[in-house]
This record gives structure tokens, sequence and C-alpha cells, in this order.
């Protein structure tokens, strides 16, 4: 009993040090684990004085779940463009000051004033990049310029699809000839049928898995976002990463201001730090996904330019959507469709 | 021949208990980065564990949380079972009830709620209510662990001792814990271990700035986790093997001695 | 899910039934029994009405009403229906989902029939497969039995996440299982993105839970008893059918317990080792909780597999009617 008693306050008076209280200046950052390189923290707190936490989310949603919750937990977020949209029409966000991000002006002026917030008010791109198809060359020996090639039957058992409503029905929708942001139930329910019909073909739906898989040559197709394309590729040359003529998805990784943010200015002097080039490039040659940030692209040079995968060109672009955040009565028919896909036999 | 039959049976389930173990602390050794692909072997993510403090920090929340709601939920749950096995029928079948309730719920349902609740009574989210969580899904199982010993037991030992003149207190002591010592430590293993594993809950009764192992993992998951979590696995199951061993050996001698 | 904010009475009535399931207890503690041992249940009672029960009164609630806080059915519909809320939306825009080739939606209903079998199965093969290793363990001639529970325990402590992940390197396609395979000259065989996979994992998973309360029990019993079977006259299956089986029981029903419970509410296996073909229960909950942002529909879904799950362990509960069977013999 004595020695259970002291076992106890031991561990009672360490975990009394898990928080450790300080009176320094900080920002609360909350963004993707890995996403970001994190020695440019030590560079922060060198020239402002103010140090970096970091905390880490794995999905758009659940990051959503918990800025609404905690109120003034995090100072800056890192959401993907629909999201940005929807906390915009939530009021979870704050104005960016712009005054204070006067490096703001490197971001490439293609990416900025985007639908999913026009003026540019609450948030700054940054990373960003799109949705195509990664194949493997030695399974596939024709050019991967549809979608249509995952409905070919020749690949039965050998594709890989995304587990993710959005991604997935906005390609199948492309593939049909509309708007990925389409808002007619009809369309939609084409969509349906089209991944229906697929389903047999398909040997997983699947996320953060497929890139690893992909390496190790599970599968001939899969649909990837570029920025794991990047990361399979660089494994396996074997690998290459196509976006279909039909058009594709856009996506951005925003940096925003939650509006209970407590450490608002010194969010928008990290948000400035990131939009500086040096760091735009560190972080870029970091992670490796597509930078918005013309300054740092200069700067990387023919590695950067030359890799058409991490910057596609301008025709590709063009044929490209953003994803709009979709109002809820239309997220409901999303769900139920993406219910009936999912479980089809 | 039987002796062989039986050994032979449960070295099968072990090895289908250890092959993921020793494919995860193979992969530990790995130098690249993707699981998918071997580039050699080396001690690259040893080092990097060390150097991690981010891992370092949740290793520290997940292991003293796993043990606080271990010591917590075993006292709790034994108290309780106890009065569970003395109560009539129908309080009892009432108890028992209430004891599957966190059981049923799913992992996600019981982390919502208790966020929830948190959010309900202004507790700011963080290591103190995710201890608290840990122990609401642990005790069920220490009770479910203990429950079968005490049924085993002679029933009239503790009326026994209370007629000869022991207080309550005391027939606990040294009547009923002693005969149902093997459910306790059962069950402590087990919500140790439940609390050790678990992700769900913890993930939505804490604050992102108190990490603990699994949520960690889980959130590198979209970069591709890194081989430093398997090599803390690795290192984990070598300090736990070692310990087992010397304890079992110490347990052998002291038998030998009695 | 976007009113986080339950009104202000709910707070009160909780308050208030804890306040009366308190009183009750004591008042009867007080006429049964004094300062007995069902005394020592209350601290744990306390702890789950706080921590369980009015957790499950917020999901009650939720269950119970739509989006704006005003009570409604439709939440269970849904369940009936999966494409009830679609149907409805479908109607406001003005179409005709029948004309659409919508009708009732099966999938949630569906769903769960296939988790109840999934785990129905789990139990079976956890059974036949521990029990028979609880019984070695147990076996006073076996000195190993308390070095193995712990052997059987270590694997649990490396992370869920991680070894998952490692089944995935073994069963995969050009996983180790298959390049062994073709290594030997056997084809190549797919192992994984099925509900074979799915099953194996939850059989990885839930083992222990089904070994240990059965050693546990086997452990404690009185080898005497078995020896006086033999003595009368039973052979080695008599006995262990007449003596030990029945003993055991009460190990069975615990370990059937820990193991059916989480084993229909299991996610994440089916989307790793099943490669998403198939949904379960958890993983529906889940993604009505999180993706389709539906904290009604969501919170009727699990109510719904509650109910299930203690309907089925009362049904248990009436195949070993003393819930013990310590006693038959």
């Amino acid at each position: 009993m004595k020695k259970l008693s002291l076992v106890l306050a031991l561990v009672l008076a360490l975990s009394a040090c898990v928080f450790p209280a300080s009176a320094e200046e900080v920002v609360n950052i909350y963004n993707w684990y890995d996403y970001m390189d994190e020695s440019i923290f030590e560079d922060f707190y060198k020239e402002t004085g103010i140090k970096v936490n970091c905390m880490y989310f794995t999905t758009n949603e659940d990051m959503m779940v918990q800025v609404r919750v905690s109120p003034g937990a995090y100072d800056v977020v890192f959401p993907s463009e629909y999201c940005v949209e929807r906390m915009i029409n939530e009021g979870l966000l704050a104005e960016i000051n712009m005054d204070n991000v006067p490096n703001a002006k490197n971001i490439s002026s293609w990416l900025m004033n985007p639908d999913y917030d026009p003026e540019n008010k609450y948030s700054i791109p940054f990373m960003w990049g799109t949705v195509g198809i990664l194949y493997d060359t030695t399974k596939v020996d024709e050019p991967v310029d549809s979608w249509g090639i995952l409905w070919d039957e020749k690949y039965a058992n050998n594709i890989f699809m995304l587990d993710s409503i959005r991604d997935t029905m906005g390609l199948t929708l492309k593939y049909l000839g509309y708007s990925m942001n389409t808002r007619d139930p009809l369309q939609l329910k084409e969509a349906t049928d089209k991944l229906v019909e697929q389903k047999p073909l398909v040997k997983a739906y699947q996320v953060d898995e497929t890139k690893d898989k992909m390496v190790n040559g599970e599968a001939a197709l899969a649909v990837v976002w570029s920025g794991d394309a990047l990361y399979a590729m660089d494994l396996n040359e074997n690998l290459a990463y196509s976006v279909p003529n039909e058009g594709s998805n856009v996506w951005v990784d925003a940096v925003v201001i939650p509006a209970t943010a407590k450490n608002k200015e010194n969010a928008e002097k990290f948000i400035d730090f990131l939009c500086r080039p040096d760091i735009a490039q560190r972080n870029c040659e970091y992670i490796w996904y597509s930078s918005p940030n013309a300054a740092a692209i200069e700067l990387m040079g023919e590695d950067y330019t030359e890799n058409l995968a991490i910057n596609p060109t301008q025709d590709i672009i063009d044929r490209c959507e953003w994803f709009q955040d979709i109002p809820e009565n239309y997220m409901t028919v999303y769900n139920a469709l993406w219910s009936q896909v999912k479980n089809a036999k | 021949m039987m002796k062989f039959i039986k050994r032979f049976y449960l070295s099968i389930i072990l090895f289908f208990l250890y092959v993921p173990i020793v494919i995860l602390i193979i992969q530990s050794f790995n130098d690249g980065k993707s699981r998918a692909k071997w580039e050699g072997f080396s001690f690259r993510w040893y080092q990097e564990l060390f150097n991690d403090a981010a891992i370092m920090q949740a290793l520290y929340v997940t292991i003293s949380i796993a043990v606080l709601a271990a010591i917590i939920s075993t006292i709790l749950g034994t108290l309780a079972a106890i009065g569970i096995h003395a109560m009539k029928k129908r309080p009892q079948s009432l108890m028992m009830t209430l004891t599957n309730i966190p059981m049923t719920m799913p992992d996600i349902v019981t982390g919502i709620s208790l966020m929830l609740l948190f959010i309900f009574t202004k507790v700011e989210r963080g290591y103190w209510t995710m201890l608290l969580a840990h122990v609401t899904f642990d005790t069920p199982y220490v009770i479910l662990s203990v429950l079968p010993k005490l049924k085993q037991m002679n029933k009239h030992s503790y009326e026994a001792a209370l007629d000869l003149g022991a207080t309550p207190t005391y027939a606990l002591f040294h009547v009923i814990l002693p005969e149902i010592m093997p459910g306790v430590i059962t069950g402590a293993m087990l919500a140790f271990t439940l609390s050790l594993d678990d992700f769900t809950i913890s993930y939505f009764t804490t604050s992102p700035l108190v990490q603990n192992l699994s949520t960690l993992i889980y959130s590198q998951a979209r970069k591709g986790i890194k081989p430093t979590m398997n090599a803390l696995s690795a290192l984990m199951f070598v300090a736990l093997l070692v310990l087992l061993l010397v304890v079992n050996r110490r347990t052998t001698k002291a038998e030998v001695k009695n | 899910m976007n009113n986080l904010q339950v009104p202000a009475w709910g707070i009160w009535v909780m308050l208030a039934g804890l306040m009366v399931f308190i009183v009750l207890l004591v008042v009867y503690f007080k006429r049964n029994h004094g300062l007995k041992r069902p005394i020592f249940a209350s601290p744990y009672t306390l702890w789950m009405v706080v921590f369980t029960i009015v957790p499950c009164l917020l999901i009650g609630y939720y269950a119970f009403t739509d989006i704006n806080g005003a009570f409604t059915l439709d939440n269970f519909k849904n369940f009936w229906d999966s494409n009830y809320d679609m149907n409805k939306e479908l109607i406001a825009m003005g179409f005709n989902p029948a004309d659409m080739g919508f009708s009732r939606g099966t999938v949630n209903v569906d769903t769960l029939v296939y988790s109840l079998w999934m785990a129905f199965l789990c139990t079976v093969i956890c059974l036949i497969l521990g029990y028979p290793a609880a019984h070695i363990m147990a076996d006073r001639e076996f000195k190993l039995g308390p070095t193995l529970v712990i052997l059987f325990v270590i694997p649990m402590w490396m992370n869920f996440l991680l070894r998952t992940i490692a089944w995935m390197s073994l069963l995969e396609d050009n996983g180790l299982i298959n390049s062994l395979l073709e290594w030997l000259g056997f084809g190549k065989v797919q192992l994984m993105y099925n509900s074979g996979a799915v099953l194996l994992g939850m059989v990885y998973n839930y083992l222990p839970f089904m070994v240990f309360p059965i050693y546990n029990v086997l452990n404690k019993m009185d080898y005497k008893l078995s020896e006086a079977a033999m003595d009368l006259g039973c052979d080695k299956w008599k006995t262990f059918y007449k003596v030990t089986l029945p003993l055991s029981l009460p190990g069975v029903v615990s370990g059937i317990t820990m193991v059916f419970m989480p084993a229909v509410t299991t996610f994440f296996i089916p989307r790793m080792l099943g490669g998403g073909n198939t949904e379960m229960f958890g993983d529906l909950i889940e993604r009505t909780f999180l993706t389709a942002n539906n904290w009604n529909v969501g919170s009727a879904l699990s109510m719904i597999m509650m109910v299930l799950i203690l309907l089925s362990l009362g049904l248990l509960r009436k195949v070993d009617p003393e819930g013990e069977g310590g006693s038959m013999i």
C-alpha cells in the first residue's frame, strides 16, 4: 500500500510538470502534422521574441470541431479552401489586417481573390495542389489523359479511389462534363450511378494509405492529391502523375486567424513571416507541395518550375475548378448518395 | 504427445499475435521514410526519436495517464464489483446494465458525449479531462474481470469473518481481496492496456496542446507515419519483455525457495 | 452540430435527475442494507452517473431533436430509410425522388445487420481459439500460465494504428505473405480488401479479451472437482463437458461480452484491411458525426445500436439465467 501511494504521488508530481507556465509572447498554431519546416520557429523567435506552440490536426472536419468548441485556443489555423468558406459563413474567422502582412504581395496573383474568400479578407494561401491520377507505368502503357480510364475494365481490381465525398463525386462530375460544384440533383444522381457502376473495379477506397501502397505497386491507377503523388514518385520512379483533360480540382490550404484568437497581432506577424520568400522557400522545399509564393518560386528556380506535377502549366490550371462550400441541404444529398456508393454491392 | 499438441497450439496463437509486432520492429530499422520500400538498415529513426520533443512529451502523457487511470479505475472497479456482487437481483442487473453502457457505446460517441459534458460544465479540456475519460472507459473492464472471481468465491467466508468480529473494511482487505486478486490484477492490466491504446476518446477529451501517442500518430497519417513511431514501439517492446523476464525469474526463484 | 448549446433548462433537468438518483440510492441503502457491501459500489455509481448517464442523456437529447433543437423523430426515420432526409430536401427543391429512382434507402439497416454478423463471427472465432488456449494455460501442470497472460497483453501495448498498418504490410498483394507464397512457387492470393481480412483484424484485436476472463475462472477452479469426476468414472471428455465447462461459464460470458460489444462498433479496421469497400456500423457513425457533420442522426444511430447490444446481452443472460453458472454442480 505504501509503495502504491508513493507511485501515485510520484506520478502526480510528474504530471504537474506537463504544463510549463510562461509569460512569454506566444502564438498558437494549429496545423497539419509535418506541414511546415519547424526549424523556422527558432528563426521567428530570434527575430520577434515570439514563441511558436504547434498543435496538429488530421482532417479539416476534426479541426473545425476543435475550433468551434475551444475558443481562444488557436491563433493561426491552416484549413483547406472549402473550409475557409464554411468558417467565414459560421463567423469563426477574424479579418486579417493586411497592413501587418506586407509580404502577402509575394503570393501569385491567380491565387488571390479566390471564390472561397473573394477579397482575401480572411485567408492567405499557404500551399496548393491538384487532384489527379497517379499511375504505375509498368502496368499502364496508354496515355492517362481522361478520368474515363478509371472505368476501364482492363484495370479491374487495380484502382484506388479517394475515400472523400467531394473529391470523388467531383471528378466523376467532371468526367460527365458537369461542374464539380453542381447543385443539380439529377447530375449528382448520374454521378452516383457512375460510381456504383465502377465499384466492382475498385480495389479500395482510402486516403492516407494510398501513397505507400502505390510505391509498393499495389495498384495500377490511383486518384490522389498532387502532394501525395510527389511523395510516391520520389520513392518509386515507375510512377507518374497526370491531371486529366476533363479538368480537375485545384485545392488550397490557407492560413487563417480564428475570430477568438488571443494573440492576433502575433498571428499576423507569423503569417507575414510565412509569406517571406526565404521562409516560403524553406517550407516548400521541406514539404514539396506547390507553393503560392511567386517570389519563393523564383528563388527555387528550375527544380521547381520544370516539375510538371508540382508546377502544372497554366493550361491545366485553367481546366480546373475550386471547390465551393456546399450548403447544408445539398450536403445532405451528397452524404446520402455517397452512402449508397460506399455500401453498394 | 498431448503436451506437445498443447504447446504447439499455444505457440501458433502467440505467433499470430506477434507477427505484426515483428514487422513493426523490422520497419523501424528501415533507412527510408516509407514502409513500402526497404532502403537499408539504419538506426536513424532511433536517433531522431530522442531528439523529437513532441514524441517524448506524448510518451510521457500516454504513460502517466495509463498508470493513473489504471490505478483509479482498479480501485473504483474492484470496490464496485464487490458491491455489485453483494446486491440483490434487481439492483444488480441495473448496475450491470450501467456497466455495459459505456462498453456498448462506440468510442466516437463516448468521446463526443464526454466532450459535450466538458463544454457544458465549462471545464477546459486537457490532461485531467483525458484522465477522467480514461477512468470512465476503463472501469467497466475492471468490473468484468473481477466479478467472475467473486462468483467463484465461497459465499459465506465474508459473513463468517463479520460474525467473528471483523469490521467490513478488515474483511474486505483480508478475506475478499486476497481471493479475487488475480481478477484485480487482470483488470488493472486491461485498464492500463486500453488506456495506452486509446485514440478516439482521447482525441475528443483533450486539447491539441496535450497529445498522447495515439493522437500524435493519427495526426501524422496524412503525410505518412514516420518510422520514429516504430522505433519507439520497438524500444517499448524490448523494455517490456526484459521487465517480464526479470519479474518472471524472481517469482520462480521465490517459488523454489518456498 | 451547429448548435452546441443545449437550452439552459437542459442542465437543470440533468442536475435534478442526478439529485433524484442519489436520493434514491441513499434511501435504498438505508432501507435494505445499512452499511453493507453494496455501498462499495456507490463511488462507481456516482462516477458512472456523471460521466456516462449524463453524457448519454446529451446524446439522447441530440437524437430526439433537429438542428434547431426542436423535438423530432426524423433522426430515427433516417435509420430506417437512409434516404429520408435527402428525399425531404429533394422535394423541397422541387424534385420528385420517386421519379429520380430514389425509394427507401436500406444502407443503414444493412450496415447494422452486417456489423452484428461480423461481431458474432468474431466472437465465435475468438471463443473457439481462445477457450482451448485458456484451458491449456490454466492447466495445473503448465507452469507458464502467468507469463503467457503477459505475453498475450504485450502486443496490445503497441499502438493499434501501427499494428493494423503492420498487418497491411503482411497482407498486401505485394506484401510479405504473398512474396513468400510466390517464392515458394504458389501464386499470389488476394488476402486484403475483403471481409475476411476485416475479420482477421478483429479477431487479432479482441482475442486477448476472450482468453483472460476464461483463464481467470479456470485457473481459480478447484481441480479436485474434475479429479473426483474422473474417479467416479467419467472419461476426459465427459469430465470436461459435465464439470469444467459449466464451471467456466461465468468467464465465457464475460469474454463474450468483452469481445462482442466493442466488435460491433469496430471502426478503422474495415477501412484499413477491408479497403473501405464495405462499411461497418462504427464507420457509419463516425462518418455521420464527422464527415456528414450531422450530430443528430449520428446520435440516433448510436442510440439504436446501444439498445440492440443491450438487448442481446439481456438474451445472453437469459441463456445463462444465474449469470454465473457457478452453482450448477
